[in-house]
């Protein structure tokens, strides 16, 4: 089907202001074909089912628009954890401000240096799970994520790694207009937790494929950048093996607009991937909209996944979460929960929510629910009974409110030190 | 120490009036009880005083060591000494048991101007005070209430009430979901806590938890009113008799 000429036009000025990066043979063939996807898809319209909720231009348009640096004299996020640290300026990666890439049970290398090889094992992967995730719902912006990133990090985990491995974006432009990619294989029972943090650039389009072997385990705890006029769309493409677990969870505070995206396939029997999100907005300290898009296809019996996703809003901020369960024939035995919720503390604020079952296999546990709602009354008042200040007491209803979704971190000290970030956004806005 | 005076109150939302002027003198040190069927405005009378939302005072005062209650917020009325023991206590997530005691008390503390507490010598408070309600760590550290069984939960708003040290106590059916064992150690919490410069108000449908925490007053309370006030014998004639008879007295 010929694509309307308004697609035409804004995809292809976004390509002609665009050339492919040099390298390999495998990765040049990844690239040139994942061009070809985006020329066929078209990137997102307005008019676009997917992105009802979300507008695209931003996303789509040649240039990024101008975001402000954010200057804070607080410690940096994951600062006190034992980790192996990654620094990435602009979306470029920046050996001098990083940790040698050495570390026990792992092997990392820069895309820069594993898309120069002729051959590389990332070759399976890059690219591949992308485009097995552009089926049964497009998603254009990895498509050219996967044709022109430059940069990433290609991560192959062999054992337990003996520490998490942290992503820093750092941003330093303000009209940086980073697009990376990133590449996981968790080998067979190998085991690693990834950290993100920072805003990374004015404008992010960022892609990590990550593949579990069996009884492989993946953690992921990102938070996003603080900075107000950043904008980002991400994708997470995961596929799960027997018995693995990936376990996923983002803080958002602030962000014009971030678009987040995880698209996760459970092929292996017994296998569980969790993903949360906690996103807090308040619209008086610039635009946020942030929206969360989830699809979780399970393919094999006996799998367990969990969509928690908690938003707070003031003062006409909006989020969006657009989350489906897919349970495909003989994925028997499936256990499947999606909760999407949010905190409107005002009238102004908006939260748009689309949760979606489809299931094929007849037996199957999947629940899923949505609300919206202001501060429990019953809560506040208990607290304020007990000489809680009214303020206080609010904010510790936000995070009652968002306490299931912090909840699916394992590790208890990144889980604190993300709370401890929540809680200084909250107190921030409380002077 | 707490005087309620004609003390008439509406719904907000429907304007249906629930009490019909309550006079109520509780002197310090004192226990009194309030007994009456359901419906009475036990509860309702407990929620006012503590400043729950919802009500609307058409007439009368409330005042608790003649400062006027009724014109505070409830954090005020909390930091004045006021506690009210829930009936049913909510349950919190994600906010540590520990975290929100000490929150509550400094918050007090220094909205009466004093000094907060390091978290040393929190710590070792609430140490003390937990064991006698033999509440362990582990229940100190998790999120408020999630999770405890109903005994738990009594308990634990003994343990807030021990630590905020508040004058005035209102224990709102405490008794309610209890087993005998669960109620001897709530009310033994509360016998502690007994002295000259504090005074409890026990509402309570059953007879029973007054053998446990023996009140100097009881009353009965029904359709909004105080209809009779005397001593613990009061409460056993409900017990052996049912309220219909004093119902009827009344009319």
């Amino acid at each position: 089907m010929a694509l309307p000429q308004q697609k035409l036009d804004a995809t292809g000025a976004r390509l002609a202001a665009m050339s492919l990066p040099e390298g390999g043979a495998w990765i040049s063939e990844a690239r040139t074909s994942a061009r070809a996807r985006v020329e066929a898809m078209g990137l997102p319209h307005r008019r676009d089912e997917y992105w009802k909720y979300t507008r695209p231009e931003t996303l789509v348009e040649p240039g990024a628009r101008e975001a402000s640096t954010f200057e804070t004299y607080e410690p940096t996020v994951f600062g006190e954890i034992d980790r192996l640290k990654i620094v990435f300026v602009d979306g470029v990666y920046d050996a001098e401000a990083s940790d040698e890439l050495s570390l026990a049970g792992v092997e990392i290398e820069p895309l820069s240096e594993a898309g120069a090889k002729d051959i590389h094992w990332a070759r399976d992967l890059y690219g591949v799970l992308e485009t097995r995730g552009q089926s049964p719902v497009e998603r254009p912006l990895a498509a050219l994520n996967t044709a022109y990133a430059a940069d990433g990090m290609v991560i192959r985990v062999t054992g337990k790694a003996e520490k998490p491995v942290s992503l820093v974006y750092l941003q330093e432009s303000t009209s940086s207009d980073a697009i990376f990619h990133h590449v996981v294989k968790i080998e067979a029972g190998a085991d690693l937790t990834l950290l993100e943090n920072g805003p990374a650039a004015a404008r992010l389009n960022k892609v990590m494929e990550v593949e579990i072997a069996d009884g492989g385990a993946f953690h992921h705890v990102r938070t996003q950048g603080r900075a107000h006029e950043r904008r980002a769309a991400t994708h997470i493409f995961a596929r799960l093996g027997k018995e693995s677990v990936f376990k996923s969870f983002t803080l958002t505070v602030n962000g014009a607009l971030t678009r987040n995206e995880a698209v996760i396939e459970l092929t292996g029997d017994d296998a569980v991937a969790h993903v949360a999100g906690a996103a807090l907005g308040d619209g008086a300290t610039g635009d946020f909209h942030h929206d969360d898009t989830v699809f979780i296809t399970h393919d094999a019996e006996n799998c367990e996944s969990r969509q928690v996703y908690k938003k707070v809003l003031r003062n006409g901020a909006v989020g969006v979460f657009q989350g489906k369960i897919l349970v495909k024939d003989g994925a028997q035995k499936t256990d499947g929960y999606q909760i999407s919720q949010s905190l409107l503390l005002d009238d102004d604020s908006q939260f748009l929510a689309k949760p979606e079952l489809e299931i094929y296999a007849d037996d199957v546990v999947c629940s899923h629910g949505s609300t919206s709602g202001a501060i429990d009354e019953e809560g506040l008042f208990y607290l304020r009974s007990r000489g809680v200040p009214k303020d206080i007491a609010t904010d510790l209803m936000v995070i009652a409110f968002v306490a299931e979704a912090l909840e699916e971190i394992e590790d208890e000290a990144i889980a604190a030190d993300v709370l401890s970030r929540l809680e200084s956004w909250l107190q921030r806005r409380r002077g | 120490m707490l005087e309620i005076k004609n003390l008439h109150v509406e719904l907000e939302e429907e304007g249906k009036q629930i009490l019909k002027g309550v006079d109520l003198t509780v002197e310090s040190g004192q226990v009194h009880a309030i007994m009456g069927p359901n419906g009475s405005g036990k509860s309702t009378l407990s929620y006012v005083l503590s400043g729950r939302d919802g009500y609307t005072v058409t007439d009368g005062e409330a005042t608790l060591a003649g400062e006027d209650l009724l014109e505070m917020e409830p954090e005020e009325r909390a930091a004045a000494g006021l506690f009210l023991a829930f009936q049913y206590p909510v349950e919190i997530p994600g906010v540590g048991n520990m975290t929100f005691l000490r929150t509550a008390v400094n918050a007090q503390r220094k909205l009466r101007g004093e000094e907060e507490l390091s978290s040393g010598d929190f710590l070792r408070l609430i140490r003390a005070k937990a064991k006698t309600l033999k509440i362990d760590a582990d229940m100190l550290k998790r999120p408020v209430n999630v999770g405890f069984s109903g005994g738990e939960k009594k308990r634990n708003e003994i343990l807030q009430m021990a630590m905020l040290e508040p004058k005035m106590c209102i224990l709102d059916e405490t008794d309610s979901g209890l087993d005998v064992d669960a109620m001897k150690l709530v009310s033994e919490g509360v016998n502690a806590l007994r002295s000259e410069g504090r005074s409890f108000l026990v509402i309570t449908h059953y007879q029973r938890l007054l053998d446990h925490i023996k009140p100097d007053v009881v009353h009965i309370m029904a359709d909004g009113r105080i209809i009779k006030t005397g001593g613990p014998d009061l409460a056993l004639e409900v017990e052996t008799q049912g309220y219909a008879h004093l119902l009827n007295e009344e009319a």
